[in-house]
């Protein structure tokens, strides 16, 4: 197993998180337009697709996960598909009633 | 394994800290003292909710009113799920002897957030205060069963929010539980304690930490769905504010099928300590058993909507969730199958922890294959919401986690205490109960499947001599469990003191004294071999 000491602290610029501020504010300035116009049946889906974008960002950068040991990225990724899992045997039900 | 050594710390229970009295157990952040506060307030809720049980029994033993009114019995019926499920079966074995055992077995002086530890336990207290504060202001007890329902449990007059929200509190006990032990298992493992030296304890709360940490948060927002839903209207439920109430069943299921795996993981992590200790014989297929843990609470995310099918589901779910039902019980079996290969040829001691393990095999076998005819989805259509149903949950969930439990506690009760209880009485309590839970549930069966309604306070003659069987059954298992409970707790004052290893075990635990000292370890153990290194 591995000890603290082998582990190193990255320390990241602030002007890397006002840069990830800016895109999060974009994002969520998009996100709103987007209800604006009609995608039908996407509608959704564009706000997930940014939703997700906007996770991303977060987990990668304020949360450190993109310095992080890469079992924590795949912990994550592994929680990400077990989620879309459930959705999706949810949906067997909801789209062939 | 390490050898004895002289141990010159006091024992976790004569150790004095900076707190006297009663602060010294409520304020600890020893995980053996939080270990026995989970024990002492959860055996607490077990007899009330067994009483609640016996009542409920009593009321059924003939038709029309017995000893108490309808409502009463709704009322029982809510406040006996509700603390058997939240407050007993899901925190049971991972609150008591995860936490008691759990740094002992992997080499570790405590759990790696000791006053998260405590927080759980609070937040536990607390729940469980809510449930029962709900049983007695507002407009009357809650009335809508354990699973609380929708569209009923926010059209209710019944006093639901400070039962539902303490059910939400119970939710968070769980995940900083499950949290806990995960990082505890990650990073605090003794050296040369490789995953595959892992006792198998620890691993079944490994995989249960998961299914903790990962599920119960959906149920947490779906409790408070409905707190919006009846406080502020908001249509996520019910048809006419615009919500539809099968996803209300869908949301509760999918923790709540999980939390069965909460319940007897542990359980059946128990029984492969307690096999191998009595058989004196290295578990068959170990890391078959650490893959079917693993397994199984995988593939018990996927199949919550068996509890469904009666709901008005699509076709295609009903399929795909039957199939996937099927599927669990392969890994199920694979521990059982390595449990009876363990106890090929070898020289059994019979002692109690090990009759409770026989016990749990039998009855948990009973429980998963009426479970298989519950999965089947035609035979579903008939037995839903009959007795079936309730023998079924009772033979897997006291059956299984119940007889674990017991087993657990008169397997670790040495360790956990520093004596020994008497092992007659401790056999015959079994046995009576033993025979109380086959003629309480076992007619069950047979009354479901005549197709006696489940949670009705009255019914039909013609199933009255089944309930007379079955209410009988409750009386002679609630005399087995006094029996049980007095025996171990007479012993704590007239029990002998216990050895270090009473029962030629393997794992950490018995290497060092009975009780544990304060810090477990003078020095942290390096492993070299694997736990059940049995000659």
């Amino acid at each position: 197993m591995k000890t603290d000491e082998n582990e190193k602290h990255h320390i990241i610029p602030y002007r890397t998180f006002l840069y990830v501020l800016a895109i999060l504010i974009l994002l969520t300035l998009t996100s709103v337009t987007l209800t604006q116009i009609s995608l039908g049946a996407f509608t959704v889906a564009a706000a997930l697709i940014i939703a997700g974008i906007k996770s991303t960002f977060v987990l990668a950068i304020f949360m450190h996960l993109k310095f992080e040991n890469k079992m924590f990225s795949r912990a994550v990724c592994g929680v990400i598909l077990l989620l879309a899992a459930v959705i999706t045997i949810t949906l067997l039900d909801y789209l062939n009633r | 394994m390490s050898t004895q050594k002289t141990f010159e710390e006091p024992s976790y229970l004569e150790y004095k800290g900076k707190y006297k009295g009663i602060f010294s157990w409520i304020l600890s952040t020893d995980h053996k003292r939080i270990a026995l506060l989970y024990l002492f307030s959860l055996m607490t809720f077990f007899i009330v909710g067994a009483t609640l049980g016996l009542l409920m029994k009593l009321e059924l033993i003939a038709p029309g009113k017995t000893i108490i009114t309808a409502q009463t019995y709704n009322a029982f019926f809510t406040l006996h799920g509700i603390i058997m499920i939240f407050a007993v079966v899901i925190p049971g074995l991972p609150a008591v002897f995860g936490n008691f055992l759990l740094p002992i077995m992997i080499g570790a002086k405590d759990v790696a957030f000791p006053r998260l530890n405590l927080l759980s336990w609070y937040f536990y207290v607390i729940g469980v205060s809510l449930v029962l504060i709900s049983q007695f202001t507002g407009q009357g007890p809650p009335d809508t069963g354990w699973t609380f329902y929708a569209p009923y449990s926010f059209r209710t007059t019944g006093n639901m929010l400070p039962a539902v929200f303490g059910a939400f509190v119970l939710g968070f006990s769980s995940i900083l539980t499950g949290l806990n032990f995960l990082v505890t298992i990650h990073r605090m493992r003794a050296p040369g304690m490789t995953w595959m030296k892992m006792p198998l304890f620890p691993w079944t709360l490994y995989a249960t930490g998961w299914v903790q940490l990962l599920a119960t948060p959906i149920i947490g927002i779906t409790l408070l769905m409905i707190i919006a839903e009846r406080t502020l209207h908001i249509g996520f439920f019910d048809p006419t504010l615009g919500g539809d109430p099968i996803l209300y069943q869908h949301l509760f299921w999918t923790y709540s099928h999980p939390a069965v795996y909460i319940m007897i993981l542990p359980a059946m992590g128990a029984i492969s300590e307690i096999i191998p200790a009595f058989c004196h014989k290295t578990i068959f297929g170990y890391k078959f058993i650490v893959a079917s843990s693993i397994a199984i609470a995988f593939v018990g995310y996927f199949i919550w909507g068996h509890h469904m099918f009666t709901s008005g589901m699509s076709g295609t779910a009903l399929y795909t969730f039957s199939l996937l039902t099927f599927i669990v019980a392969i890994p199920s079996a694979v521990k059982v199958f390595n449990w009876i290969s363990t106890m090929h040829k070898a020289s059994i001691d019979l002692q109690t922890p090990f009759f409770w393990a026989v016990g749990f095999l039998f009855v948990f076998m009973i429980g998963g294959f009426s479970g298989l005819i519950l999965g089947a989805l035609a035979a579903n259509i008939h037995l839903h919401n009959t007795h079936f149903v309730v023998a079924h949950f009772h033979f897997i969930v006291f059956g299984g986690t119940g007889y674990a439990f017991f087993g657990a506690m008169h397997y670790w009760y040495p360790k956990i205490t520093g004596k020994m209880y008497d092992s007659r009485w401790a056999n015959t309590g079994l046995i009576i109960f033993f025979l109380g839970f086959i003629t309480l549930y076992g007619e069950m069966f047979f009354l479901g499947m005549r197709g006696m309604p489940r949670r009705y306070y009255d019914y039909d003659e013609i199933f009255h001599t089944g309930n007379i069987f079955s209410s009988l059954g409750a009386i002679v298992m609630y005399f087995g469990l006094a029996v049980i409970i007095i025996n171990l707790i007479a012993s704590l004052k007239n029990g002998i003191k216990a050895p270090s290893d009473p029962w030629g075990g393997k794992t950490l635990e018995w290497t060092i004294p009975s009780p544990p000292p304060v810090e477990n370890f003078d020095e942290i153990p390096v492993i070299t071999k694997g736990p059940y290194n049995y000659k």
